[in-house]
């Protein structure tokens, strides 16, 4: 039997990024918020202090930092024909665990979507007709871009975001992305300097007449001091960001930019360590009562609250509306059903890009030190005839030299012995990578469920993956990457390696940690999960943050988006549902 | 005075010798021994606590004088001391790391039993006036009453009822760990005799109402100099080297006067009345028990009385300027290239720092200090900057004891102290090893695992 708790107005289930943001918004306006978080409280100086937060073997291939699979993990197939195992051991996407959430251990690139992105199918069906979206189960998005941005802006803001912006409020700007919908406010702090690869790649780009612009990021160019009086400091280009904690309080994650602030709220509590294992309602299935959870010593609690919020990483907010039993299951064979729906990742394809008469130094890196190319991106480019939609940005990027995991030979050289080694050493500072970071669109076949058979460790059903990529992205990939070649050959490389993405999907490398879909908002219950308030159609009083919001994953990093959705989603709590608490915000 | 005193000038003098022979062999023996046995308590207050000294408070009867109850509580910093990790706030119960030994700070919540509940506001004012409490007789100086002598009857009566409205809590602080004969209480009835007589705060009317305000705050209710001045032998405050700066628990309370290498002769009005509001400022950030005294004190003072207190500050006469001996050049050479690892990630090559973030090294006053004790704990141990309403962000120096060894700590801190137009006494191998052990700090990895 549940211990039953002292109500709260709002509980969070998880404390990450979307977590930090309503736990900062809704305590901000009055109301009492419990976070939920499953691990440990984590910090700067005791997880990632700059005296050992370098450490690749500790972070990057024994995942300090990563969900541990002993605990949680999901089982995964290619198609409905197979049958799906448990992941033993991550690959593909390295989901975050504990205070934070994977917020720590992101690149920090900040994008905002295209405004065709938020019309995705309607866009693509007027200009290239219907069959241009034939075979996928593409959907427009509630929202509009005019309508995001202010949160968009409220984000940058809150992380003090380094860039160079290319439309402000309708004037172009020199240096900037000209495809980029328009900015009500320049980048808070100016873009971080290049070095001298993402250089090469600025002037190659521009020689070949596209427009490269200075990556938008998260590992800040100055100190910053944000709205909250929260303080960040100056990258110092120690290449040690995706998989890493940054010690030196220069990355926006939820400790460097709300927690703290968070913190001195009265109205606030954190309890970690903390499952929810289930969101519990009324006979009537109708209204959220609260939620179950079991603590680190076995003790299951029932905490009742007004509002529930699922602000977990995507993957498990979907278990958890489908462990809950809230909505309707997807169903591949009928296509009836939202929850799992439009499940998506990322097509990532790469130009390895060597040289034999330049020094790069790219341990001299950051996150998302890149000059970057939208020209290839969403609908920036006239796709009649190349048969496919979307696309993908090409950055060149240098996030660090971390001497494991980035020692790159050309095409050829053995794997390993003598000659192998020669090449590791003689292109280990003389060689960087392109991304062409491309766009997922949703295909019937892949989505979310629970597994027939495997369990996790309360009993519950694991969540099943059923996900490979499109014949749409894969095209899109071998486009988009041979355009990053050409690129890499204007670069004046010795030799170029292009790496388009090839199907089957493979879950056991890393690609990249951007898993979306599944809890879809949409104009009405007939077509998804959530309204555009991210509120359940099916259960008034809760809501479900994160990139699971997504119909389809746009050719960026989700993190911009998604924050920007939580701020529209604590607004609409705030300014709306609570003067009409238990109302949908959205009639059906 | 007391009416136990001895009349006779002869006895007087005779008891002083006994009780003077008494707290040396204590300093020295006692000391020792209890610094072996009770390694220092990590300070974390439990969260929320700042809450109870900002929420607005409802109205009611007696609501004004709770009000300024509070505002003088927050003024003395109460909850710094009174508060034990995971403990109510005034609860009591936190050890305080003396040179004698260890002093638990009591129960000032209104429980009935083990706090203030059944006190009379008399009997609060004799605590804050005479250092004689109620229950447990006379006080030691940890509970700073030298100061607090100058806070008025009203004053002391607004505390108290602000201390009662706060949450009580039923909690017994441990007894004190102190070496006999320290451990009877009425031996301070000598040491009062020698250090101590009540008072009240008395104006200097050459000087303007915001400094005479000033002086009131930082040498009555702020106490400063129960951190910022050396004591005697005793452990009483030595008044001609008041706020210059003293060795507290193990870290170093730096100058206050305006001496420009050590105190705060660099600093202007604005960059003190900054620190204090917020924590931190173009020079420095508050870390420590000093990070305690923003938090829960100065950052929550009015504008007014920040000012008064900026104005006395800068009024102080520089302290004397002490010669130093200059570190040999292999210990720069070292020094040079330990700074180049381990610290230039935050205070930047040069160490031109981040202000506000970490703090610039060149005209560091707490890397200049006469004593190096302040920056061997900082490097061995590591600090938190104030969180602040303000600036709620607590960026934290992360320990060095785990990596760097006793000359290589040594090293780097007489780098600091000697570069970028720094100068101050080099620092051995063997001040390092003693911090470490004094603060309890393991060994570098590889030694001593």
């Amino acid at each position: 039997m549940a211990q039953a708790m002292p109500k709260v107005d709002v509980v969070l289930v998880g404390f990450g990024w979307t977590g930090a943001i309503l736990a900062q918004q809704l305590c901000d306006a009055g109301l009492s918020v419990l976070a939920l978080e499953r691990a440990a409280a984590r910090s700067t100086p005791v997880n990632w202090a700059t005296t050992f937060d370098q450490d690749e073997l500790r972070y990057m291939w024994r995942h300090h930092l990563f969900q541990n699979v002993k605990y949680s993990t999901l089982t995964f197939r290619n198609n409905i024909h197979q049958s799906a195992l448990p992941m033993r051991h991550l690959g593909s996407f390295l989901p975050g665990t504990g205070v934070g959430g994977a917020g720590i251990h992101w690149n920090g690139q900040i994008w905002r979507w295209l405004e065709s992105d938020f019309k995705l199918k309607s866009h693509n069906e007027a200009r290239y007709g219907k069959q241009a979206t034939a075979g996928l189960t593409l959907q427009d998005m509630p929202v509009s871009y005019q309508e995001l941005e202010p949160y968009y802006d409220m984000f940058d803001k809150t992380c003090g975001t380094s860039g160079q912006a290319g439309n402000l409020s309708g004037a172009k700007q020199t240096g900037g992305n000209p495809f980029e919908a328009p900015r009500s406010a320049p980048y808070p702090t100016p873009p971080l300097p290049m070095t001298y690869g993402p250089k090469l790649f600025e002037q190659a780009a521009a020689s070949m007449g596209l427009h490269p612009f200075p990556h938008p990021a998260g590992n800040l160019s100055q100190e910053y001091t944000n709205p909250l009086g929260m303080q960040l400091g100056k990258c110092t280009f120690c290449g040690f960001c995706e998989k890493f904690g940054c010690g030196n309080y220069s990355k926006a994650s939820p400790q460097t930019t709300l927690i703290p602030y968070i913190l001195t709220k009265p109205n606030f509590e954190l309890r970690t360590e903390s499952e929810v294992l289930k969101v519990e309602r009324t006979p009537d299935g109708r209204h959220a009562t609260g939620v179950t959870y079991i603590d680190s010593a076995g003790i299951e609690h029932f905490q009742p609250a007004d509002i529930v919020a699922l602000t977990a990483y995507q993957l498990h907010n979907v278990h958890l509306m489908l462990v809950s039993g809230i909505g309707q299951p997807y169903d591949p064979a009928t296509g009836q059903g939202h929850v799992g729906k439009n499940y998506c990742y990322q097509t990532m394809g790469s130009v390895d890009v060597f040289f034999d008469d330049k020094l790069l130094n790219p341990f001299i890196g950051a996150g998302a030190l890149a000059s970057v190319i939208d020209d290839y991106n969403g609908d920036n480019f006239d796709h009649s005839g190349l048969g496919f939609i979307g696309g993908a940005y090409i950055a060149g990027m240098v996030t660090g030299a971390r001497p494991i995991e980035m020692v790159r030979v050309p095409d050829g050289v053995p794997k390993w012995g003598l000659e192998w080694k020669h090449a590791a050493k003689k292109y280990f500072l003389r060689a960087m990578g392109l991304s062409v970071h491309g766009s997922s669109y949703p295909q019937a076949g892949n989505y979310l469920d629970l597994d027939p058979t495997y369990k996790d460790q309360f009993g519950r059903p694991m969540l099943r993956m059923t996900f490979d990529f499109p014949p749409n992205d894969l095209k899109m990939s071998q486009y988009c990457t041979d355009r990053a070649a050409e690129i890499a050959r204007n670069m004046g490389a010795s030799s170029v390696h292009a790496k388009p993405r090839k199907g089957p999907y493979d879950i056991t490398h890393y690609q990249t940690t951007h898993n979306v879909g599944g809890t879809m908002m949409g104009e009405s219950p007939a077509d998804s999960v959530v309204n555009k308030y991210s509120q359940s159609w099916n259960v008034a009083n809760l809501f479900v943050t994160g990139a699971g919001l997504y119909p389809q994953n746009p050719g960026y990093n989700p993190t911009g988006t998604l924050a920007a959705l939580a701020y529209l989603t604590a607004d609409a709590i705030k300014t709306k549902y609570v003067k009409a608490a238990g109302q949908p915000l959205v009639a059906a | 005075m007391s009416a136990a005193w001895p009349r006779s000038r002869g006895k007087r003098v005779l008891l002083v010798i006994a009780i003077l022979v008494a707290l040396l062999i204590a300093a020295s023996v006692g000391s020792w021994l209890w610094f072996k046995l009770n390694p220092v308590e990590i300070v974390e207050p439990p969260p929320g606590v700042l809450a109870l000294l900002t929420q607005p408070i409802p109205d009611g009867p007696i609501a004004d004088l709770v009000r300024r109850g509070r505002y003088l509580t927050i003024a003395g910093d109460c909850m710094s001391c009174h508060t034990r990790a995971g403990g109510q706030p005034f609860a009591g119960g936190l050890g305080l790391q003396t040179p004698f030994g260890t002093i638990y700070s009591s129960n000032i919540t209104g429980d009935g039993d083990y706090g203030i509940g059944g006190w009379t506001p008399a009997q609060f004012y004799r605590v804050l006036h005479d250092g004689r409490s109620k229950t447990l007789g006379r006080l030691y100086p940890a509970m700073p009453y030298p100061h607090f002598t100058v806070v008025s009857r009203a004053d002391s009566d607004a505390m108290l009822a602000f201390l009662k409205s706060v949450p009580a809590e039923h909690y017994n602080p441990p007894a004190n760990r102190l070496p006999f004969p320290l451990d009877i209480r009425l031996v301070m009835i000598g040491w009062n005799l020698l250090n101590f007589s009540p008072h009240g705060f008395k104006a200097d009317p050459r000087q303007s109402a915001e400094w005479n305000r000033g002086a009131y705050l930082v040498r009555g209710p702020g106490h400063c100099g129960a951190c910022h001045t050396q004591k005697t032998v005793l452990g009483a405050e030595k008044s001609d080297k008041a706020l210059q700066g003293a060795v507290i628990e193990n870290r170093f309370a730096p100058d206050l006067t305006g001496n420009p290498r050590t105190g705060l002769g660099r600093w202007s009005a604005a960059d003190i009345f900054e620190y204090l509001r917020t924590g931190r400022n173009q020079h420095a950030g508050a870390v420590g028990q000093m990070a305690e005294v923003v938090t829960y004190s100065t950052s929550l003072l009015s504008d007014a009385d920040l000012n008064a207190i900026v104005t006395y500050l800068k009024s102080l006469p520089a302290s004397p300027d002490t010669a130093s001996g200059a570190p040999s050049a292999a210990a720069m050479r070292a020094g040079h290239a330990i700074f180049f690892d381990a610290c230039t990630a935050c205070h930047l090559v040069e160490a031109k720092g981040q202000p506000r973030m970490f703090p610039p090294l060149g005209g560091s006053a707490v890397a200049q200090q006469r004593d190096p004790t302040g920056l061997i704990g900082l490097i061995l141990g590591g600090g938190r900057t104030a969180p602040t309403l303000a600036r709620p962000s607590f960026q934290t120096m992360p320990s060095f004891a785990w990596k760097l060894d006793d000359q290589q700590i040594a090293d780097v801190a007489s780098y600091v102290r000697n570069s970028w137009g720094n100068r101050a006494s080099p620092v051995s191998a063997k001040q390092v090893a003693t911090i470490r052990s004094k603060l309890d700090l393991r060994q570098p990895l590889g030694r001593g695992d």
